[in-house]
């Protein structure tokens, strides 16, 4: 079973660094997601795979009758999960508001390569070299 | 007592709720937010002065017992960059009180600035890998969020770059983290520190100690990791991009010192070569690109990856007296940058371009401004008796002490080539005559509202430089207790 979630985890991991570099942005994003559903599912390996009870506790005992599965991983990729739906959201809203002004998210495009668009194009004052 | 650790994270949390309310009210959501940043500066040296007095502090949160729970911990280290944080973070939030829009404010402009602080704090205290993950998410959320604040046009496509690559790292940082955990079946750092010697599997931890370096690298600007930021930083407002600047690659700088001298000990020969390898490679980059550039912002962006190189130098090291060194480095390091980008929004302010062939003459016409560029920008460039030279000085030393002379002679000669940006800068916007485009500009008054933060930091510089003396006491006593880190150890283990 290990192995096999293994192989998983590597072929999650190779698809989403593909995407991930394919320059194309929305690409990115689905590269994203793979990745950390990739990631998830390794933090749920290494803490180690077991057939047993869910970790909980019966109204009587103060520790579990029967071996239970490790609760931390999930706890971690929970909060994992949580974050990285947050981050995709604002990903994809910021690539929204991105291809609204440049209106392409292809980042061979000179809007992306360019590494200083606009230095003072932001300040009040306009630049007077032209006297 | 040792709840008050918690108040460091709390304090500005409290106030991003505060400022949040009154956001349709700049002028009081502007007071609150300096209010905001005062009381974290009482709760911080108040900190300090606890752990300077009884070591180091540790907090269950929740009161979980140790090592199922997650703790926060403050040694000299954390306790000392919380307060340098919290100073910046009152010298800023000063600063933008006359420099940010109310429309920045409106859109949420001091929330994000709260939370940002209360996440580097919590970055700085927690004892936990998984939590220091969480921080950093916290912290990139904010600063993605001041980022894209008012979105103009020519800042998306930086931020993109700043979003993607960062997002990424922490893609990286989890993953190591799952290795560790699979690897220990702990997160607790402390916890690691035990735990970590009785690893049998050589390679994978290898694997997982240069994952996590990665990921840091990319946080922290390591050679060849830094491309995200002089991409994003030169497009932020000079008081953000100050707070940024002068904190953000620290933090991941701390978390490099935190994980290579607490856990990843026990493969020195491959991690803390490529630490030095990679530290060298920062500086001279860095250092080099700086020198092609003309625009103020630019310039300062790339000598923040110069400066970064020199931290991780002591790192790599690894003596009690080059931890020291990083140390004061990082704390001279966060002062004298913020200052220089808060410097660099009055220059534009005063003479109307960030770009160094349209300004000139300001030397005649704002001579405080002039001695608040000149004080900050020659202690990066490292001149006696400012903090800067003192910090490079350690460094070199130290280098020289454990016989790393390559190294030390490559940080001697970066230091030449800081020099150089840092005269041009002078030269260009302070001596030179005023380019004929501007001779019409009437004199522009800076408001004490701006110059006051900056002044107080400059003042801080060349304190530290005239005081070394405790304070080299203090970072060595640090660098001491981070080589041997048996007290920080048993103050985190020991209450089981």
């Amino acid at each position: 079973m290990e192995h096999l979630l293994a192989l998983t985890v590597g072929i999650l991991f190779s698809g989403a660094l593909f995407l991930m570099l394919s320059g194309e942005l929305v690409r990115f994003v689905f590269g994203f997601v793979l990745m950390g559903n990739a990631v998830n599912l390794l933090i749920f390996a290494a803490g180690r795979l077991s057939f047993v009870g869910p970790p909980l506790i019966g109204k009587t005992g103060t520790v579990p009758a029967t071996p239970v599965a490790n609760a931390l991983p999930q706890a971690l990729i929970l909060t994992a999960i949580v974050i990285s739906f947050a981050m995709t959201l604002f990903l994809l809203i910021l690539l929204y508001r991105t291809y609204a002004q440049t209106r392409t998210l292809n980042t061979r495009q000179a809007d992306f390569l360019s590494e200083s668009p606009g230095d003072d194009s932001d300040s009040d004052t306009p630049e007077k070299d032209h006297s | 007592m040792t709840h008050l650790l918690i108040f460091p994270i709390l304090v500005p949390l409290a106030f991003a709720v505060f400022t949040g309310c009154f956001r349709h009210h700049p002028s009081h959501s502007s007071s609150a937010a300096i209010a905001g940043a005062l009381i974290h500066l009482a709760s911080a040296g108040w900190l300090l002065s606890v752990v300077l007095t009884q070591g180091v502090v540790v907090l269950w949160v929740g009161s979980w017992p140790s090592p199922a729970g997650i703790c926060l911990v403050a040694d000299l280290l954390s306790a000392v960059l919380v307060l340098v944080t919290a100073f910046l973070h009152v010298a800023v939030v000063i600063y933008t009180r006359f420099d940010t829009t109310h429309e920045q404010i409106r859109s949420g402009f001091h929330p994000f600035m709260q939370m940002l602080t209360a996440a580097i704090c919590g970055a700085f205290l927690t004892g936990d890998l998984f939590n220091l993950y969480v921080w950093f998410e916290v912290m990139l959320m904010a600063s993605f969020g001041i980022m894209v604040m008012d979105h103009p046009a020519a800042r998306l496509p930086n931020a993109v770059k700043y979003v993607t690559l960062n997002i990424v790292a922490t893609l990286f940082l989890l993953t190591g983290i799952g290795l560790v955990y699979g690897l220990t079946g702990t997160l607790n750092l402390a916890d690691l520190h035990e735990k970590i010697v009785r690893v049998e599997n050589d390679g994978l931890l290898a694997g997982t100690s240069l994952l996590l370096m990665t990921a840091f690298g990319i946080k922290s600007a390591l050679f060849p990791l830094f491309f995200w930021l002089p991409a994003a930083y030169h497009t932020l407002p000079p008081g953000v991009a100050a707070f940024f600047g002068g904190l953000l690659t620290k933090v991941g700088v701390y978390a490099l010192i935190r994980l290579f001298t607490l856990v990843f000990v026990t493969q020195p020969h491959i991690t803390h070569t490529i630490l030095m390898i990679a530290a060298g490679l920062t500086m001279l980059s860095g250092v080099v690109t700086a020198a092609s550039q003309m625009d103020i912002r630019r310039i300062l962006s790339f000598h923040i990856i110069s400066q970064v190189g020199y931290m991780i130098l002591g790192l790599a090291v690894l003596t009690p007296l080059a931890l020291a060194a990083a140390l004061i480095y990082m704390v001279h390091n966060i002062i004298a940058k913020a200052t220089l980008f808060l410097v660099g929004g009055l220059i534009q302010r005063a003479g109307g371009s960030f770009h160094l062939t349209q300004i000139g003459s300001l030397f005649k016409t704002h001579g405080l401004l002039s001695v608040g560029f000149f004080i900050p920008a020659f202690a990066l460039a490292g001149f006696p008796p400012l903090s800067g030279f003192w910090a490079k000085l350690l460094i070199i030393y130290a280098c020289l002490e454990s016989r790393h002379y390559g190294a030390a002679a490559l940080a001697a000669f970066v230091g030449l080539l800081t020099l150089f940006s840092m005269v041009k800068i002078w030269m260009e916007a302070f001596w030179k005559p005023s380019p004929q485009n501007q001779t019409a500009s009437e004199t522009r008054t800076l408001s004490p509202w701006m110059m006051g933060p900056v002044l107080g930091l400059c003042l801080m510089i060349v304190l530290m430089g005239i005081f070394i003396e405790p304070v080299f006491h203090l970072a060595l006593t640090a660098g001491e207790r981070l080589v041997e880190p048996a007290a920080y150890v048993a103050a985190v283990t020991g209450g089981k």
